[in-house]
């Protein structure tokens, strides 16, 4: 069966989820990749996403260039930070900037994000305070803010458990707006973003995922950042075709789009979330990109990889080509990257003393949280706790966490 | 009051959750138009349509972790597990997921899922199909675990289930799915709490604690005890996590006596964790030790041989026999 022959009206003719599997005849496994801003600086053009990129001004470019210096200089404090103690491990995004501020400044306040744990640029598109993020990175909780003021979930350590979180939550969003419909509601659409890596995509929760997204034409767009590597084993040994081609299996389209290119990643997640909230179903993206530094702060690159490939790569960096871009045509002045870099400096000084200030919660509040409802297994132990601890009155902190 | 069967009643259960809340829906392998493999969903689908009667793709990750998503949605689903032995591929899902979300949340996000798991043996059948595993849900904080022994049990205990905020893991009894026991419909009665334990029957000489499919089993030994002069109470746990210690602990302290009962292995198992908690609450009451009844530690045998694993009427009468003896 054809791809044309797929209830995926919108692609008629775009030739998505229609290309061939192991990079085409070329061989080279990026050549069917969209790609509308070069390593070079030059805007190119596309018979599709072209148009979507048109929709840009001036303000909205340089605002993605701001996210992506601001996301940078978090990433940087934070790893600084780490390094001098103040968090157990961060887990950084340099190389991924385009990716992640690309796609979720594609996204509507309607929408709903499932990250992985990698996704600090989302969050920022999302208007999460990312000194909030670090509180999992310190120790001093497993979630860090509310998922419901922003609609950006909890981050997810369980590789993939959240993919199908965000097909289960697009059902949702599905009955809701047939319901809504029904009582003449004009409310916006909604659609649902989840992420994941190259290295999940191996996890059967994306295969299951992707089968009821697809059996219930659930409006999830599935944003895979292949950034090469899921610590130390390379893509290679999670896949043998590209990752995108897997969506035609599945009955949905598949995109791959340059990941370091925050224009085409920006165009093909507004197509694919426009695809899903006018319930033509899910859409899996993968976006190109790579992991220019440690998988974490605890990993060590150069036991596993050659340093001309990170070398090559930055020569693809998502910043630097906007940057050409911006001065080329004349939308941005120095005046502005001063700007960004002034106002990077300040994120980073409030980061730094924010995270210094953030003390561990007190250890009662852990009982409170394990059921919304009483439970006297929980009261007990905690009555016990209490009595245990009255013993040791007057030694103890208030707010250390212990 | 109606007679019928647990399945019935849970099917009754099940149709008034649907009924009386919008929001609900059920989510499992062949649970629409046959109904479940135990036809315990019967006629829902006819009833409530697909979108609230969902089959799913063959896929117990795919199941537990859409629910989740629904749940967060403000959904109430009803998961089926086809049958014990496969809750395995959803296992991650439960414990790492849904057991922790409102913990992770700081409590701003619930995820009031129902995931009901027809379980235990004694049904001639095949390899995973006779499992109980409740001891490897228990130990996993953040969920509730409930069992009901009786149709009237299932008919309320599904719903409270149902409208409960906490992730519920509901053990339905299988080989007691076409026992028939009277249903109020109107009034739970003392079932109105789902994590109470009840007293089925007084007695002064020992106490016998079981719940699901072995709270038959331990009525009949209490009566058979009788014929022998024994006076025997039988407490129906009816949950499992939380389990109420108050009403065991009350009746070992008039009894000083106590057998444990279940069909899972005894080893590391929920028998053992009521007798520490019992010998930390009524250790001068206790006359015996608490004697555990369950399973052996090996796979659960092949149906030609499963009489000889699962707590009888003799095992729990010897169990009876060695406490008196102290
Ligand atoms: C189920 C599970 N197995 C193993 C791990 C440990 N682990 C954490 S990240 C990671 C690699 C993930 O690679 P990828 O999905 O490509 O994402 P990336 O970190 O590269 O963004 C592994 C193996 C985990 N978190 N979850």
């Amino acid at each position: 069966m054809g791809a044309t022959e797929l209830p995926t009206p919108g692609i008629n003719g775009t030739g998505l989820g229609q290309q061939s599997p192991a990079g085409g005849a070329s061989g080279d496994p990026a050549a069917e990749m969209i790609q509308l801003l070069g390593p070079d600086g030059k805007l190119g053009t596309d018979p599709v996403f072209s148009d979507y990129a048109k929709r840009l001004d001036p303000e909205q470019l340089r605002g993605f260039y701001a996210d992506m210096a601001k996301v940078r200089r978090f990433d940087q404090e934070a790893t600084a930070l780490q390094r001098q103690g103040e968090l157990a491990l961060w887990v950084p995004l340099t190389g991924q900037e385009a990716a992640q501020i690309g796609s979720g400044r594609a996204t509507q306040r309607q929408d709903y994000i499932f990250p992985t744990y990698r996704e600090h640029g989302v969050a920022l598109t999302r208007d999460v305070d990312l000194a909030e993020l670090l509180k999992l990175f310190r120790g001093i909780s497993n979630g860090g803010w509310d998922p419901t003021e922003n609609n950006f979930h909890l981050y997810t350590l369980v590789l993939a458990a959240q993919t199908l979180h965000s097909v289960g939550y697009a059902m949702g969003i599905q009955r809701d707006q047939k319901l809504a419909e029904a009582n003449g509601s004009n409310d916006p659409k909604a659609a649902v973003v989840a992420y994941f890596g190259d290295g999940a995509s191996s996890e059967g929760d994306v295969h299951e995922s992707m089968v009821f997204a697809a059996s219930y034409n659930a409006p999830v767009v599935f944003f895979c950042q292949n950034n090469h590597w899921a610590i130390s084993v390379p893509t290679e040994v999670q896949t043998k075709v590209p990752l995108f081609n897997r969506a035609k299996g599945y009955g949905f389209p598949g995109i791959r789009v340059d990941g370091n290119d925050v224009i085409a990643v920006h165009a093909v997640t507004e197509w694919a979330l426009e695809h899903a909230r006018e319930g033509r179903g899910p859409v899996l993206i993968e976006a190109y990109t790579y992991r220019v530094g440690a998988h974490t702060t605890a990993d060590d690159p150069t036991k596993y990889r050659e340093s001309a490939e990170e070398t090559a790569w930055r020569g693809k960096d998502p910043l630097d080509r906007l940057e050409k871009y911006l001065r080329n045509e004349g939308l941005a002045d120095e005046a502005f990257f001063e700007q960004v870099r002034a106002d990077g400096d300040k994120l980073a000084a409030h980061v730094r003393s924010t995270t210094q200030n953030l003390r561990g919660p007190n250890f009662r509040e852990s009982f409170a949280g394990v059921y919304a409802e009483p439970h006297p297994l929980v009261a007990e132990e905690l009555a016990w706790f209490e009595e245990y601890s009255a013993g040791f009155e007057g030694d103890e902190e208030e707010g250390t966490g212990n | 009051m109606t007679t019928m069967t647990i399945a019935k009643a849970i099917n009754e259960g099940l149709r008034a959750s649907l009924t009386n809340n919008p929001k609900s829906l059920l989510m499992g392998e062949d649970i629409g138009p046959l109904g479940g493999v135990y036809r315990v969903t019967d006629g829902l689908i006819r009833e409530f349509g697909a979108d609230r009667v969902v089959d799913t793709p063959l896929a117990e990750s795919g199941i537990v972790g859409t629910a989740i998503g629904l749940a967060l949605r403000g959904y109430r689903p009803v998961c089926e597990i086809q049958f014990d032995g496969f809750v395995f591929p959803g296992f991650n899902q439960i414990t790492t997921q849904l057991a922790k979300m409102h913990s992770r949340s700081g409590g701003k996000l619930t995820v009031p899922v129902v995931i009901r798991i027809p379980y235990g043996g004694g049904i001639g059948s095949i390899e995973h199909h006779s499992e109980s595993p409740e001891a490897l849900f228990a130990h996993t904080a953040g969920l509730r675990i409930i069992t009901p022994s009786n149709a009237h049990d299932a008919y309320w205990m599904i719903q409270q289930a149902v409208d409960c905020t906490d992730p519920v893991i509901f053990f339905e009894p299988k080989r007691r799915y076409w026992l028939k026991g009277e249903v109020d419909i109107e009034n739970p009665g003392p079932a109105s709490d789902p994590f109470q334990a009840h007293v089925l029957r007084e007695g002064s000489d020992a106490t016998i604690v079981a719940y699901g499919p072995l709270v038959p089993v331990a009525l009949a030994a209490a009566a058979a005890a009788e014929e022998d002069g024994r006076s025997i109470e039988v407490i129906d746990l009816r949950s499992i996590s939380p389990i109420d210690f108050d009403t065991v602990t009350a009746s070992v302290k008039k009894t000083g006596r106590l057998i444990v009962a279940h069909e899972a292995p005894t080893f590391g198992g929920i028998g053992g964790e009521i007798a520490a908690r019992i010998s930390e609450r009524a250790f001068l009451h206790l006359e015996a030790p608490v004697i555990r009844v369950g399973g052996f530690h090996m796979p659960y045998p092949v149906a030609k041989v499963e009489e000889d694993y699962l707590p009888d009427i003799d095992k729990i009468l010897e169990a009876l026999d060695r406490s008196l003896a102290y």
